[in-house]
């Protein structure tokens, strides 16, 4: 990745604030998340349930109801156009188009009453104007190209004539059939079978190569990040906490949180390093904040075996610690001094 | 597959060649069309503080076999040793004082654990149940295991829903343990929680494993958590083992295609690491329909003419080390 980029990002989100009014007071979702998206890369965005991941995407595409939804501050500036600023009408020719989305779950997200291939071409007549026939085609040749077989033949049929890895691929056809220069994966891969995941990651791969598209894949699994992402954030508790290329992630960790979470997973062929012997895995203690309280501080402090006096009464900003690598932590100098070499 | 004889001293659970089929029906009067081969011939051994993973994509039957051993479920064929005692040919009395021995940690925290009763009933219930010593000496083993959790005495007052899912995991671990059981059966029990919290369950089945020499059945589709919890692994592909052996061998020597190809597919979180993904086509077979000799012929990239017709056999390769596949068979 270079360090230096001179194109100008496809989508550029600034100090995005999403709060939800619920009855036990306000939800602060997502709280100042900022990010650039630049043309035919692959953005993941990692955090865990609840750490505002999810929000952000249905923020972008303005899939949240309001109310319980508030966009309280921010801008999600795509092509020079603020979304925010929007009607639900010309929102509508982007969603779809422009910028499309593939969720975690496609059997809830298909209808499931109309065939797979009238789902997809009505995406196709809609956005592009062409008439049925055509649509239908493009439709069969988008199923063709995502490999579900017979493609001819499973046009016709219903989402739960197909399994679950078939019906995601279905959903990508879907998503890439205008397409799009952004798609938005949520966590595409989670339901589905290893075997399955790997097909499905392969295949979303490809067609970014293929189509150019710029992909924000969103994900808790550390794995997928390695595998798939060029650049990478880290959100904790609906803010963000880290962001850098994969390599220097996985390589200089610089928030706590983040290298917690590298640590805390148990690694594959581990088995095969050791003396056979089970290691303890590092743990995260306690568990991720109410994000109705407003905590003064860093929210990662009382889970930080790295907190000090200053972390619990004033919030971090994001820093560049390194070359194009940011993190929130008042600690991250000393923290980044100890992993002068690069974790094993 | 040898008889029930090899059920040694050592064994706490000792699985022979069990089958589970559920009827598949249909139309008004539910007609009996066909089977559900769920479970098609599973055999394995569980020693005394042993944890064997069960690893497989879903609807594989790895579940089902979790509920087998504890008898959730009957049998279709086969047996279920535990300790010795063919507890499958028991009726549902006799099994009764068994069920002491072996417990289950379930996947979903929320929905196993009853919202009416609070952290103390719930982890002194089962004593109560099993009559286990007095109210004063159940008092205090409940006391004893919220400590061994990691919870303080407070917590005995709260209910369910003021636990977080890490910490409700732990209240199901230390239900499952109050009754001292010789065999644990975990079914996915770190799946449904967050990645930071997974580390504190882990190791704490690790460390109450080895603290009370527990049999475990360590039931997971998750590869790299059973790596690092199991002592062995068996690897399941629609209704069979299709390979068993020590988790060091198995992940540098993987005999069976399924296995192979299942170890590339994990994502690896270093982007360093340079992979030759085997990436399979198709999908997992139906139980319902199980391909015709071995189930995975479908879509083993070595498949040969004769693994479409005949259906390989599990058997030992080396010493502790079982595989059915074909390319493998002695000879």
């Amino acid at each position: 990745m270079d360090a230096t980029r001179t194109d100008s990002p496809i989508l550029q989100i600034k100090d995005l604030r999403t709060f939800f009014d619920t009855r036990d007071g306000v939800v602060r979702a997502v709280n100042g998340v900022s990010l650039e998206l630049y043309p035919g890369e692959t953005l993941c965005i990692v955090g865990e349930s609840g750490c505002g991941k999810s929000v952000t995407a249905m923020t972008i595409l303005g899939l949240l109801p309001k109310p319980p939804a508030r966009i309280e501050s921010g801008e999600i500036l795509f092509q020079g156009t603020d979304l925010l600023k929007l009607d639900e009408q010309e929102m509508r020719a982007i969603r779809g188009n422009d910028i499309s989305m593939i969720f975690q779950e496609p059997m809830t997200s298909l209808n499931p009453v109309l065939t797979i291939g009238r789902q997809i071409s009505e995406v196709i007549s809609l956005h592009q104007g062409v008439s049925n026939r055509v649509a239908r085609d493009r439709a069969v040749e988008m199923l063709d190209r995502v490999r579900v077989p017979d493609p001819h033949q499973r046009v016709n049929e219903y989402p739960h004539q197909l399994s679950g890895g078939m019906r995601q691929r279905a959903m990508i056809a879907m998503a890439l059939s205008c397409n799009p220069k952004i798609l938005i994966a949520d966590e595409p891969s989670t339901a589905l079978d290893v075997t399955i995941q790997a097909q499905i990651l392969d295949l979303m791969r490809e067609l970014r190569d293929d189509f150019g598209t710029s992909i924000i894949l969103i994900t808790h699994d550390l794995g997928v990040v390695a595998e798939m992402g060029e650049r990478v954030l880290v959100m904790y508790a609906g803010g963000k906490v880290e962001e850098a290329s994969v390599e220097e992630l996985f390589h200089y960790p610089l928030h706590p949180y983040s290298e917690g979470l590298m640590t805390s997973i148990p690694r594959l062929n581990e088995s095969l390093a050791g003396d056979g012997d089970r290691v303890r895995l590092q743990e995260i203690p306690g568990m991720v904040p109410s994000l109705i309280e407003q905590i003064p501080g860093c929210l990662f402090a009382p889970r930080c075996s790295y907190a000090s006096e200053k972390c619990n009464s004033e919030s971090p900003q994001l820093a560049e610690h390194r070359k194009q690598h940011y993190a929130a932590c008042w600690e991250s100098s000393n923290f980044a001094h100890r992993l002068e070499s690069p974790t094993p | 597959m040898t008889a029930v004889a090899a059920a040694g001293p050592e064994n706490i659970l000792s699985v022979r060649d069990a089958k589970k089929h559920f009827d598949v029906r249909e139309g008004l009067l539910a007609k009996k069309v066909g089977n559900v081969y769920a479970v098609d011939g599973v055999s394995f051994d569980i020693a005394r503080g042993e944890t064997l993973g069960l690893v497989g994509e879903s609807g594989c039957g790895k579940s089902t076999v979790g509920r087998l051993v504890l008898r959730l479920l009957d049998l279709t064929a086969g047996e279920v040793h535990l300790k010795g005692v063919n507890i499958s040919g028991l009726t549902r009395s006799e099994v009764l004082p068994y069920r002491r021995e072996m417990q289950m940690v379930f996947q979903d925290p929320y929905s196993s654990l009853n919202p009416k009763l609070s952290a103390g009933s719930l982890v002194s219930e089962p004593l109560r149940n099993f009559k286990q010593g007095s109210s004063a000496e159940i008092d205090q083993r409940v006391q004893m295991l919220f400590e061994r959790v990691g919870f303080k005495r407070e917590a005995m007052e709260r209910y369910p829903h003021e636990f977080s899912g890490g910490q409700r995991q732990r209240l199901g671990i230390a239900r499952a343990l109050a009754v001292n059981p010789s065999l644990i059966v975990a079914d996915e029990p770190v799946s449904a929680l967050d990645v930071s919290v997974q580390a504190q369950v882990i190791n704490l089945l690790i460390d109450l494993q080895e603290e009370f020499n527990l049999a475990l059945l360590f039931i997971s589709h998750d590869l790299a958590v059973v790596e690092h919890v199991s002592h062995r692994i068996a690897v399941m592909y629609v209704g069979k083992l299709v390979e068993i052996t020590d988790t060091k061998t198995l992940f540098k020597n993987p005999l069976h295609p399924y296995t192979e190809a299942l170890l590339s597919a994990v994502p690896v979180p270093d982007p360093r690491a340079i992979k030759e993904k085997i990436i399979l086509k198709g999908d997992v077979a139906s139980p319902i329909n199980p391909p015709s000799g071995c189930r995975f012929h479908t879509r083993c990239p070595h498949v040969m003419d004769r693994c479409r017709s005949e259906d390989p056999v599990l058997q030992e390769k080396e010493a502790g080390h079982r595989v059915a596949c074909h390319l493998h068979e002695p000879g």
